[in-house]
């Protein structure tokens, strides 16, 4: 298929701890026009609010500096335009911060911060949530709430001439597919090219996962170099037709194969993936290998957007705590299993929701999927995991586990504990029309 | 005969709340009908009974060779508050990975 001409977006990172030299690496020899930055779950945004509240001028993303400082140059050098997430709960601190960087570098920029995605003042509590049904004012105390905006909160500063774009609970695909339609001038009811454009944002959202990365299996996947995962960027044309690569030299692989992973990444139904911006139908799109590291989309189709935005609400879930401790040789599930007998006993009692695993058979699934019974590792792990709503209940879980060392099985070591405040996260909808995103500038 | 489905497909698994989206592709185009005939939602279901407690719905993508599976309460009330080891559920493709499904000689 032949393409028009093009523009390059490529994507630095692809949640909040990923690596931070692949944008640089992109940055300096990607040749790109646009960097999007995707850093934001839907449980760091929470916990970006309990930093806000401790500190006004916290709250956004804790690698904001370090992701910024090595940016700053290369993106100003080669004229790219960057738009991130990473204002979190804070988007006016963040740019704030940017251009305090910007600075002390000598460099100018225009700082576009977004704001509208808190809509916690303006919530309906008496609504149910999407996963329990229950009304959020009953769930327990809400941190936050956060709507999924989308490109049209990204376009006017864009238009506004923002070298750096920084805003908080927008949605992953439309940090890709805000560049496509300021630079094409899509209409915001052209709902095919909309949904081409989400699928190169949707593939492009996570970063390594296109190239390679989260693919790897030696022997049946094998992946080249992957300490060295060069991170993705797409070639776009007006139609929204897309092709894929790396920089040269990088590690990784652009496959069919990887595009697949991740085309179907966390999609609930491939005919009708939600956005704020569209509809898009993943279902009839194509992905081509056309050389060594590149591939192709082409053909997907857009319905109208949904009248509401989904909502996420952070709410104060209690305390995790959790201890593991280990056995090695002859009979060490049988061992670990005797210790698991012994804090069931001691700690259920105490403990609404009490979980205990071997490490090694059925710590991730909660039971083995292999059909033999009795598999012995040389090392079973223990770890017991339990959830109160106050921290000492927690702490007892650590307590019990440390205390096996002299009053449990024979030869158990390495007993390590931890107890960790949680943030649990259910969604709401609020109508499209009570979400008003605003643009404050700044300059260096 | 009997082969694994790790074999014949790749996977990756994804969390949305405390639904799990897992993705089974053919290595090869040639193999896609044996996995829609044989890697049903029914099947995928017992696979992972006492796994995923909700229902489980299956999406078919012949031209990716690709199906996609999506369990719901598959995450002991999600990410968030799940307390599981592996709390987004990632581990999940290769669990299903070991499913076996009867195959011709």
């Amino acid at each position: 298929m032949a393409m028009g001409a093009t523009i390059r977006v490529g994507c630095g990172a692809g949640f909040a701890a990923d690596r931070i030299e692949p944008a640089l690496v992109l940055a300096e020899h990607g040749s790109l026009n646009y960097l999007a930055l995707e850093c934001l779950g839907e449980r760091t945004v929470a916990l970006a609010q309990l930093r806000r509240h401790r500190d006004p001028n916290a709250g956004y993303d804790v690698l904001l500096e370090r992701r910024m400082n090595g940016l700053l140059p290369l993106i100003k050098r080669n004229s790219i335009r960057l738009l991130t997430n990473m204002g979190a709960a804070n988007p006016l601190a963040a740019a704030a911060k940017v251009v305090e960087l910007a600075r002390q570098q000598g460099i100018h920029v225009r700082v576009a911060a977004i704001t509208g995605d808190d809509v916690l003042n303006i919530l309906d509590l008496d609504q149910p949530t999407l996963e329990t049904s229950e009304k959020l004012r009953s769930i327990g105390q809400i941190v936050s709430a956060n709507a999924y905006i989308g490109i049209d909160a990204l376009l006017p500063a864009l238009a506004g001439g923002a070298d750096i774009i920084i805003g908080g609970r927008i949605a992953d695909p439309s940090l890709f597919l805000a560049p496509l339609v300021h630079h094409f001038g899509w209409a915001l009811d052209d709902h095919d090219r909309l949904a081409r454009g989400t699928v190169v944002g949707h593939l492009l959202e996570c970063a390594g996962q296109l190239t390679g990365g989260y693919f790897a299996d030696p022997g049946k996947k094998d992946v080249p170099e992957m300490a060295r995962l060069g991170y993705p960027f797409a070639d776009v044309d007006a139609e929204g037709s897309a092709r894929f690569g790396k920089v040269a030299g990088t590690g990784g692989l652009i496959s069919v194969a990887t595009a697949t992973e991740q085309l179907l990444y966390e999609v609930t139904d491939p005919s009708a993936y939600y956005t704020p911006d569209v509809i898009a139908d993943f279902s009839t799109t194509n992905l081509q290998q056309i050389e060594r590291d590149v591939i192709e989309t082409s053909g997907a189709r857009g319905k109208p957007r949904s009248p509401h935005l989904k909502v996420s609400v952070g709410y104060h879930a209690g305390y995790l705590g959790e201890a593991e401790i280990g056995y090695a040789g002859e009979n060490c599930v049988a061992r670990a299993r005797l210790a698991a007998e012994i804090i069931t006993e001691r700690l259920k009692p105490h403990l609404q929701e009490l979980r205990v695993d071997v490490v090694g058979l059925t710590a991730l699934h909660s039971r083995t999927m292999s059909p033999e019974d009795n598999y012995c590792p040389y090392e079973a792990r223990l770890r017991v995991a339990g959830r109160s709503l106050d921290a000492a209940h927690a702490g007892l879980i650590g307590e019990e586990v440390e205390g096996l060392y002299t009053n449990g099985p024979a030869g158990g070591g390495g007993a390590r504990r931890s107890v960790s405040e949680q943030i649990g996260i259910l969604s709401c909808f609020v109508p499209r029309e009570q979400v008003v995103t605003q643009v404050t500038y700044f300059e260096s | 005969m009997k082969r694994k489905l790790y074999e014949l497909a790749h996977s990756r698994a994804g969390d949305k709340g405390n639904t799990t989206t897992l993705s089974v592709i053919a290595y090869r185009r040639e193999d896609y009908e044996l996995l829609r005939n044989k890697v049903t939602a029914a099947a995928v279901k017992e696979h992972f009974a006492g796994i995923i407690k909700g229902e489980v719905s299956r999406f078919e993508l012949p031209h990716l060779s690709a199906l996609q599976f999506v369990g719901r309460e598959a995450l002991g009330g999600g990410v968030t508050v799940t307390l599981a080891l592996d709390a987004h559920g990632k581990c999940m493709s290769s669990a299903l990975l070991e499913m076996e499904i009867e195959v011709d000689d």
